[in-house]
């Protein structure tokens, strides 16, 4: 991989210069037209041989991954239907029978909705203003009991009270109708149990029932999946070969840089590999000094996206990419049948428009 | 946030209820011990002399949106 970037990394057309005061070149220029005697128009050879997507980082909550060779429309349109279009399930109504702690039931009742699920949204309908689904029933709802008491603990247990925090996993599934063999993989439940919800002391009592239903991050941040999904262009650091830093100085032009970014050889010469620049975080510190003027450009790569996704909730993080991708399929599709439905309308009235119909050179999308 | 007030005030008939004549009980906010009053009798806390008393919570179900 590394071996083809860095040679057309130096491609002047994807740096988006970083300099003291300001950026230039934001705008990418390779669309038609732009170019005398250039074809950029768009094209899925061309387009998968550019593309690139590579993890550079996975944990158990969190992933970074370089998406290499698309626009910033596309990169963003990701990061956004990761945080506000890609589905998960939430806490939304709350019935209380008796809450008699200290906190209040509105207060109580936001906390529980901001709890993280690790329900498979998957296996739960949307509900619906209208239809089958308007009501509660077994395929949109999920039901939780939360039904705590607090005592004072017997003499000699080690401890004053029994059940002095409400915590997250307090909350007990209450499976309805087929859910106890559609859940049966893995039971839903908080992702984290030791949030705590409310405090008690002894004689106060909470109980009350929660109803859980599929919703997406725009309609409310609970129901998004991501705490953060983030991208950021990456850095550029080119030294200029005709004029080398001065091998006394070579410590203070490291020191200018993230820890890491730039390595000093045993001489005092200076160099900077792919891995040391991702570190970088282009504080463009080394502009300020005089004795570095004209040793080093500072840029970033137009279309190489450093994304940061951590995952809350029932996906692994590595999964949120595609996710956000089927729901951008979904999207395309439902806007081909409705220009698809346009140009049928349109067709009644002028004749002979329906052969540009074919003629327009789109992709076949196959299923997802 | 806006139908937590429909399940405390209204009866099952959809209109306010009556006032029931029925002995209502009194938290003492002191002690905490229950308290029936009266019409027209002193508050006054029977245990410690509190003259603080709290209302009970409804018995009702009170629905909330966790939003």
């Amino acid at each position: 991989m590394s071996s083809t970037l860095s040679k057309s990394l130096l491609n002047p057309r994807r740096h988006v210069g970083v300099h003291a005061e300001r950026v230039s070149d934001v705008s990418s220029t390779e669309y038609p037209g732009h170019y005398p005697n250039e074809d950029h128009s768009w094209d899925l050879e061309k387009f998968k041989e550019d593309l690139q997507v590579k993890v550079q980082r996975l944990s158990q909550r969190s992933v970074e991954f370089d998406l290499v060779g698309v626009d910033a429309s596309i990169a963003n349109a990701f990061r956004r239907i990761m945080i506000a279009e890609v589905p998960t399930i939430a806490i939304e109504h709350v019935y209380v029978w008796n809450n008699t702690s200290v906190i209040h039931d509105e207060i109580l009742a936001h906390r529980i909705g901001l709890v993280p699920l690790s329900a498979d949204p998957s296996l739960l309908d949307f509900r619906t203003p209208t239809g089958f689904n308007a009501t509660p029933n077994d395929r949109n709802t999920l039901v939780f009991r939360l039904q705590v008491t607090c005592e004072r603990a017997p003499k000699g247990s080690g401890k004053e009270y029994i059940n002095d925090e409400v915590k997250s996993g307090d909350l007990v599934w209450v499976p309805q109708g087929e859910q106890e063999e559609v859940f049966a993989g893995s039971p839903p439940g908080p992702t984290n149990k030791d949030i705590v919800l409310a405090k008690l002391r002894p004689g106060q009592e909470i109980d009350m029932e929660l109803h859980a239903i599929k919703g997406v991050g725009k309609e409310h941040a609970k129901w998004s999946p991501v705490a953060t999904a983030s991208y950021r262009l990456h850095p550029l650091i080119v030294l200029n070969p005709a004029q080398p830093v001065p091998a006394h100085l070579a410590d203070k032009f490291a020191a200018c840089f993230s820890p890491g970014v730039v390595r000093v050889a045993p001489g005092g010469a200076v160099s900077v590999d792919l891995a040391g620049m991702r570190k970088d975080s282009v504080s463009r510190e080394v502009l300020r000094h005089e004795e570095f003027r004209g040793c080093v450009e500072l840029k970033r790569v137009r279309d190489w996206f450093i994304f940061n996704v951590e995952s809350e909730g029932p996906y692994a993080p590595e999964r949120l990419l595609p996710e956000a991708v089927k729901v951008m399929r979904e999207k395309i599709s439902s806007i081909r049948a409705a220009a698809q439905a346009l140009l049928a309308d349109a067709d009644g009235d002028v004749p002979g428009e329906a052969t540009s119909k074919d003629t327009d050179g789109d992709v076949e999308m196959g299923d997802s | 946030m806006n139908s937590q007030n429909g399940a405390g005030n209204y009866n099952s008939a959809g209109g306010f209820a009556a006032p029931q004549r029925q002995d209502m009980e009194y938290l003492c906010a002191d002690c905490g011990a229950k308290n029936e009053i009266k019409s027209r009798e002193p508050i006054r806390c029977r245990e410690c002399g509190h003259r603080i008393m709290y209302k009970k919570r409804t018995k009702r179900m009170v629905q909330f949106e966790a939003r």
